[in-house]
């Protein structure tokens, strides 16, 4: 299948010229505030992170796990809305030279309007979305205001997708393709093992996208192990436990320790 | 899947992709079964020989007289096996469990009805079985948690998000995305990704079918109409299926007022507006959420009704006004409940008083010609300490004082 690259694509192979695996991070915004999550962008990209996945907090985040859970509930505690995530966001696409997506479950959209949804985003300069609730089956009015709005709809592989569900997700997707390494929820530990190995190689015969991988990524080896067999790694959860325990300011250090 | 799973504009299937075979499997399963007479003759037997199927219809004498308007008859949920129609969709989901080969069962629960219905099931099918519960709900309800562990079950206390039972479907939910392959995830009620809402509405149809045979057998004719309480709405959905197609009968659900009208001071999503459609748990319904989407608190003096969502074939059957939708407030619950146990001796659940209360309030606009029919959903005497609560019993109080004090004497003693 031939498709027109959009410019997230187009990002991502550009930044694969001078690396061979690019690193994508994840922050729930709001968490533990708006400057906070300000401050960690802005670490976040001065220790090279190449992508961003921003999540709008929900308050019944299904597919999360126990970090990611009590960041969304924590925002929202804090009186975190949408006008406020969709305000920090433009701010943080308009002043750092990555690209952003937006990660969220579909009531965000569905109650904003999927369409109005999508044309805020394109207005603020996000470049794609990650909805982990909406199969396509039941994202038809999203991926075609995605396309029109020359968005990129990621979607996800998993262990368990049998192959030609893959394709079909893969022809629905635009950007990249998020392969989970393991069932199961967000920041919980993963075997990079060759069973994963392989699992990534079946994932690279079915998409011609970027292939992302996340869920349990967390150190240098785990890096490591996905050089070559993935173009990004995604570390999402990890980050938030290290500001939690560390506070915000560890957070650049250990970004630079995966990558060094 | 094969089938959408939509009522008009409600249901779907929402469902993270690493879910997507296992919704396949299920449907097909479902699917499979319904097409098999076995299987339902099965499930019949099961249902008449480990709990007390058919349920019998009884007439509320003393109230039909007192109330002075239609003969008011209640179908007696309360003696399934557990006490509530609980009973009736483990022990279909067991069957269905048993069919996947799968060993493991898990299952959210509020009040905790729906966790002891499953743990009895487990323990009868030799399932592994894991039962996740809001925090608050497992402080207040310590007899269904005692008798869910006596039963072999785990019970996880969840402290995320308000600690009651969406947070409780959110985690079992997180256990399933993990365990998928050897577990079934029993949902409690119609609510849920497809084909939950049409499953568990399909074994709990054998209310209805058994309610209008034993009604036309009683008194030669269809009731005029049929109550039933709404908290997901699986009750409602098995009394309403077997009177769907009889157009002269009013179906009416009663869901919980709480205190009065305004968020955060009931779980009524179909009667008072303010509720509004949207997409979570996997499916798209009416949710009592703010306008970002944000799902809020909510209230009743039942936990079994105290509910965010509501069935989406329900909200289907509001929209095409097939089904009334009204709501009973906390204190015109317990004074139904009391009115019944006082009158008839019959122990309603504080969430079956809800359909009673309303069916109270109409009796008398009817007249002696008119029949109509109360499900009654589950009995209340197992829920003695929320009860109690309920009706602000002093001597029931002194009774847990000196029955603690007694415990701390003979752990002073040990």
């Amino acid at each position: 299948m031939t498709r027109t690259p959009t410019k997230l694509e187009e990002s991502i192979r550009q930044a694969l010229t001078q690396k061979d695996i690019l690193l994508m991070t994840h922050i729930v915004l709001g968490y533990p505030s708006f400057d906070d999550s300000l401050r960690v962008v802005e670490d976040m990209v001065e220790a090279g992170v190449d992508l961003m996945e921003l999540q709008i907090p929900f308050s019944e985040p299904m597919a999360d796990g126990p970090v990611i859970l009590r960041a969304n509930a924590g925002a929202l505690d804090k009186g975190a809305t949408v006008d406020q995530s969709f305000e920090m966001a433009e701010r943080i696409t308009k002043e750092f030279d990555i690209p952003f997506l937006f990660m969220t479950y579909y009531n965000i959209l569905f109650s904003r309007g999927v369409g109005t949804f999508v044309e805020q985003c394109e207005q603020i300069g996000i470049q794609g979305c990650i909805v982990p609730d909406l199969p396509p089956a039941e994202g038809q009015e999203y991926l075609e205001a995605m396309q029109k709005a020359k968005m990129s709809p990621v979607h996800i592989f998993t262990p368990n997708t049998p192959e030609p569900r893959m394709q079909e997700l893969n022809e629905k997707s635009a950007g990249f393709i998020y392969s989970v390494a393991r069932k199961g929820v967000t920041g919980k530990d993963t075997a990079f093992s060759t069973e994963l190995a392989d699992y990534l190689a079946v994932c690279k015969a079915n998409t011609d996208l970027p292939l992302a991988v996340g869920f349990g990524v967390k150190s240098r080896e785990d890096v490591e192990f996905l050089r070559g067999k993935a173009d990004i790694a995604v570390v999402g959860s990890e980050t938030i436990r290290v500001m939690e325990t560390d506070g915000v300011k560890a957070v650049k250090p250990f970004i630079q320790s995966l990558v060094a | 899947m094969k089938n959408s799973g939509y009522f008009s504009q409600f249901g779907g299937a929402f469902i993270p992709e690493i879910l997507v075979p296992t919704f396949d499997e299920l449907e097909s399963a479902y699917l499979t079964a319904r097409d098999d007479p076995d299987f339902w003759q099965e499930y019949l037997d099961i249902m008449s020989t480990y709990s007390c199927r058919a349920t019998p219809i009884t007439r509320l004498d003393n109230l039909t007289e007192q109330l002075g308007g239609a003969n008011i008859y209640v179908k007696r949920e309360d003696l399934n096996h557990t006490g509530a129609h609980k009973a009736n969709n483990v022990m279909g989901q067991g069957l269905l469990t048993k069919r996947m080969g799968k060993k493991r069962v898990i299952a959210e629960t509020g009040a905790g009805q729906h966790g002891v219905a499953t743990a009895t099931m487990a323990a009868k099918f030799g399932f592994d079985c894991t039962i996740y519960m809001g925090a608050t709900d497992v402080a207040r309800q310590r007899p269904n948690v005692f008798w869910m562990e006596q039963m072999g079950a785990t019970v996880v206390a969840v402290t995320e998000g308000s600690q009651t039972l969406k947070d409780a479907i959110n985690e079992a939910f997180r256990d399933w995305v993990t365990n998928m392959d050897d577990t079934h995830y029993v949902l409690g009620t119609a609510c849920g990704p497809h084909p939950f809402p049409e499953m568990v509405s399909w074994f709990q149809s054998i209310i209805g079918t058994e309610a209008r045979e034993q009604m036309l057998n009683r008194t030669g004719k269809l009731p005029k109409r049929v109550y039933a309480c709404v908290g997901g709405g699986s009750n409602a959905m098995g009394i309403f299926s077997g009177f769907m197609d009889d157009k002269e009968v009013e179906l009416v659900g009663v869901e919980a007022g709480g205190r009065g009208k305004g968020m955060g001071e009931h779980a009524a999503r179909l009667a008072y507006d303010d509720a509004t459609i949207g997409v979570a748990q996997g499916y798209k319904t009416y949710f009592l959420q703010n306008t970002d989407g944000q799902m809020q608190e909510t209230h009743s003096v039942s936990a079994g009704l105290d509910y965010v969502g509501v069935s989406p074939i329900l909200s289907h059957l509001h929209e095409t006004k097939r089904v009334r939708f009204e709501a009973a407030n906390d204190k015109d619950v317990v004074e139904a409940m009391q009115r019944t146990v006082r009158n008839e001796g019959l122990i309603p659940a504080l969430e079956s008083s809800h359909a009673f209360a309303q069916a109270y309030l109409e009796a008398p606009t009817l007249t002696s010609d008119d029949d109509i029919l109360i499900n009654m959903s589950g009995r209340a005497d197992k829920d003695i300490f929320t009860v109690a609560d309920a009706v602000d019993d002093p001597k029931w109080r002194d009774f847990i004082i000196d029955k603690a004090e007694a415990y701390r004497q003979e752990m002073n003693n040990d």
